[in-house]
């Protein structure tokens, strides 16, 4: 990846936020904050979850009021609360979640607000001009015909950065706009970055990603609770500077100790799954898990890893092939039945499919186990033993939280997940699925996932890893296989084997010196 | 069989059939309009019957019959500003608001109604609309007699239908109010005023009910009744589902109900007493019922409906 540095940035100073300050009750979001940008700089937000970027950008675009300070573009003060005045001014936001509605088409999507409400026709000629020629001139291809629900999510963020060149925007705010994306759409996105960049655009790019940071900011600024505790040119700093700005201490970075895998717990043998019009979504797919060690899955998303998630999880059934556990059998496809078989199960989807938000912490960390004789007598739940057990565990996990009665939804990203562990680790199970563990979570929140899924293996549980992050999949897994349309490819082993090829077998691609590990 | 296709071939049949489908018009066509934005309104049945009371007794009281559709209008569009201001601006819950006025705007007329005129025994009378015979088009046989010898009002709704059309999905104002209906956060983030534009869409869609109400003093009939809007809002809240909120499709389900109930009656009148008149009274909401499951397997609900816009929240 090229620096940017070479690009002469100028000392026009574009935009400024002068001591902005944000309470949300009594939490201090936002503490005093000062920040300049100058053209064609790209200038890179770094923080935690909860650190305060969103909540800066936010007030910036006019989303929220700032209770202190002031935003300055071009010279000019914009009047607080007014997304359309930001966009006037010519800043641009490419949100974290897409603010693109689903049933309308991209051409809608991007010119919605930029003809007069009370028209009475629109000019859809002209705007597919103008699109077109933006689309070309920046690589960002999108078939503006297109309902925006058809779209990849690639192709959904295209949309969006259209939708503020298409304003005219002179500023680009992209809050972590590569946490969805896979990396190849990293890459095209970063060649669309420096093309706005040349054309003297510039950029605050968001990101708790540390890579990417180093790769395309010309200067950092590091946000933590709230308040600029960091701020430099990007090649005067190294990650390891920044990572610790970020968390405010030193992170142990967990390592995986070489042991040897134990029996075979769980097999996979030739196992299909169909979807719609008998769409293979799991094709013939098998694997083992052993005894002590992490198998992980790499692919590209929507190529069966949920399929494969929701098989281990008791909510899909087999078309074909057969799903055994050693010493039980056939396993059935029930959720009880699989938690009742000692299967640890770490959703992809927290919010969703994992936690009850509007829920207690005791009553989610009871949700699997409730009906055992441990918490429940003649159909009576046992407060006093659930209480126990949710304090025991909220503490063995370190989950902050305002007590165990504080509803889930409430809680961070980072500890509504140490809460899935404390439910399934603490039960020791042998096996473990383990499906994008880390999605969304910050350096902090990541570093403590790995190391209790390590401890895990240490005492000799299989855990089955499906990720997308794969310097995840590399530092963790013993062994690694590639899912792709549905298919599991052989063993590979993550030593011997380069980010390059990895990516290669993820789009379908043979590997012409196939070495099995 | 043969009586059956002979009143099925009459003008009568068919200009009935408009008739009755008049006041589902406006009311499907209202309702669609408040859904599309993003808001539920269960004030339609109340709003409705406002509406006829209003229009009525603007009449009554000697004003003109337009200034009594205007004024039907009027007040429907006092209601959907009090709807919007629960259900826009403070995000309360749309169902419960929705039945508060259905409550609220039903009582509150029979109220009015009997202290403006609290001695009568026989409601009141008023002249209402003529038909209006479009030239030429009317002297066809049958045809003309059917379709084009209207009350003004039932033209009204045919026009209507196309105009709502065309403004949704032609220009930038329905582009915001679809958007805002799919995503606030998106309409937002584009400088849309949300608020504004959910509120607007609210009053609009609650004049038109109001109107869909008055249809039936004005024009229908020559009174106002206790009870005559008759759940008439309640099958344009089905309607507006039956037609994947889409206006031409609206205008489509509303005549099919009309035709159920326009049957109804006629066979009501004709038919030998050995099936219970009841039975030919429930038949246009049992047909209408299995149009809609058949219909509605496919709608795609606008993606935040019911779903209240709070600013700087997430």
């Amino acid at each position: 990846m090229l620096h940017l540095k070479d690009n002469a940035v100028s000392q026009k100073t574009v935009l400024s936020l002068n001591n902005i300050s944000k309470y949300f009750g009594p939490l201090l979001a936002n503490d005093a904050i000062n920040l300049s940008l100058a053209e064609g700089e790209v200038l890179a937000l770094l923080g935690e979850n909860g650190a305060g970027k969103t909540t800066l950008m936010n007030i910036l675009f006019g989303h929220y009021v700032a209770d202190a300070g002031t935003v300055t573009a071009f010279d000019e003060e914009l009047p607080p609360g007014k997304p359309r005045a930001a966009i006037d001014a010519g800043v641009g936001m490419v949100h974290q979640h897409f603010t693109l509605a689903e049933n309308l088409t991209v051409l809608e999507n991007i010119t919605l607000g930029t003809e007069p409400l009370w028209g009475v026709r629109q000019y859809q000629s002209r705007a597919l001009a103008k699109l077109n020629q933006l689309s070309t001139e920046f690589g960002l291809e999108v078939n503006p015909r297109a309902l925006v629900r058809d779209l990849s999510v690639g192709e959904m963020q295209r949309v969006e950065i259209l939708k503020a060149l298409y304003r005219d925007a002179r500023i680009l705010i992209m809050d972590e706009p590569t946490a969805v994306l896979t990396p190849p759409e990293v890459d095209s996105l970063f060649a669309t970055l420096r093309q706005l960049i040349k054309s003297g655009l510039a950029v605050i790019f968001i990101s708790h990603k540390l890579g990417e940071v180093m790769a395309i900011s010309d200067r950092v600024a590091v946000l933590r609770s709230g308040k600029v505790v960091l701020e430099a040119e990007t090649q005067a700093t190294s990650r390891e500077a920044l990572a610790e700005a970020m968390v405010g201490r030193k992170i142990p970075e967990p390592k995986r100790v070489p042991q040897d895998a134990g029996e075979a717990l769980l097999s996979l043998d030739q196992v299909t799954v169909l979807g719609a019009h008998h769409k293979r979504l799991l094709d013939r797919a098998s694997l083992t898990l052993h005894a002590g060690e992490i198998v992980g899955i790499a692919g590209v998303s929507g190529n069966g890893q949920a399929q494969l998630a929701d098989l281990l999880s008791g909510l899909q059934t087999l078309a074909e092939g057969h799903m055994t556990l050693r010493d039980h059998g056939e396993l059935k496809p029930n959720p009880a039945h699989m938690v009742k078989q000692g299967i640890g199960r770490i959703v992809e989807d927290r919010n969703g499919l994992g936690l009850i938000g509007d829920m207690t912490i005791t009553e989610n960390l009871a949700s699997e186990n409730y009906k055992s004789r441990e918490f429940s007598r003649l159909g009576f739940l046992r407060f006093n033993a659930l209480q126990r057990y949710a304090r025991e565990l909220i503490e063995a996990f370190d989950v902050r939280c305002p007590g165990i009665s504080a509803q889930v939804r409430k809680l961070s990203g980072g500890n509504m997940q140490k809460l899935v562990l404390a439910r399934v680790l603490s039960k020791e199970p042998m096996v473990i699925l383990a499906h994008q563990p880390t999605w969304g979570l910050d350096v902090g929140a990541t570093a403590y996932v790995h190391e209790q899924l390590l401890a895990a293996r240490q005492r000799g549980a299989g855990i089955l890893l499906i990720s997308e992050d794969l310097d995840e999949l590399l530092e963790l897994s013993d062994r690694i296989q590639v899912i792709y349309h549905g298919q599991l490819s052989e063993s590979l082993d993550p030593d011997n084997i380069s980010l390059q090829e990895l990516g290669l077998l993820m789009s379908g691609q043979q590997r012409s010196d196939s070495q099995a590990a | 069989m043969g009586d059956f296709l002979d009143f099925i071939l009459t003008a009568g049949f068919w200009a009935a059939t408009l008739r009755m489908a008049t006041p589902l018009i406006f009311g499907t066509i209202g309702e669609l309009v408040c859904e599309r934005s993003g808001v539920l309104n269960l004030g339609i049945e109340g709003i409705m019957t406002a509406g006829s009371m209003a229009g009525w007794m603007w009449v009554y009281q000697g004003g003109d019959l337009w200034g009594g559709v205007l004024f039907a209008a009027f007040v429907g569009a006092l209601f959907g500003l009090l709807h919007s201001l629960f259900t826009v601006y403070l995000g309360l819950s749309q169902h419960v608001t929705g039945l508060g006025i259905t409550m609220l705007a039903s009582s509150l007329s029979y109220f009015v109604f009997r202290m403006m005129l609290p001695n009568v025994t026989t409601p009141p009378k008023i002249v209402p609309f003529e038909s209006y015979a479009v030239p030429v088009l009317s002297e066809l046989p049958v045809v003309g007699e059917a379709l084009f010898v209207q009350s003004p009002l039932t033209w009204l709704a045919l026009v209507l239908v196309f105009v709502v059309g065309y403004v949704l999905f032609r220009t930038p104002l329905g582009l915001a109010i679809r958007m805002v209906g799919e995503n606030p956060m998106a309409a937002e983030a584009q400088g849309l005023n949300v608020h504004l534009v959910r509120s607007g869409a609210v009053i609009f869609g609650s004049a038109l009910m109001a109107v869909g109400g008055t249809f039936l003093t004005l024009s229908a009939f020559d009174a106002f009744y206790i009870g005559m809007t008759n759940g008439r809002g309640w099958i344009c809240i089905a309607l507006v589902v039956f037609a994947s909120w889409r206006p031409g499709k609206a205008l489509f389900g509303a005549l099919l109900f009309a035709v159920f109930d326009a049957l109804q009656m006629r066979v009501q009148q004709q038919a030998s007493s050995a099936i219970p008149y009841q039975f030919y009274l429930m038949a246009p909401y049992v047909l209408s019922i299995v149009a809609l499951i058949i219909m509605s397997r496919r709608a795609a609900y606008p993606k935040a409906l019911l779903v209240p816009f709070r600013r700087g929240e997430r």
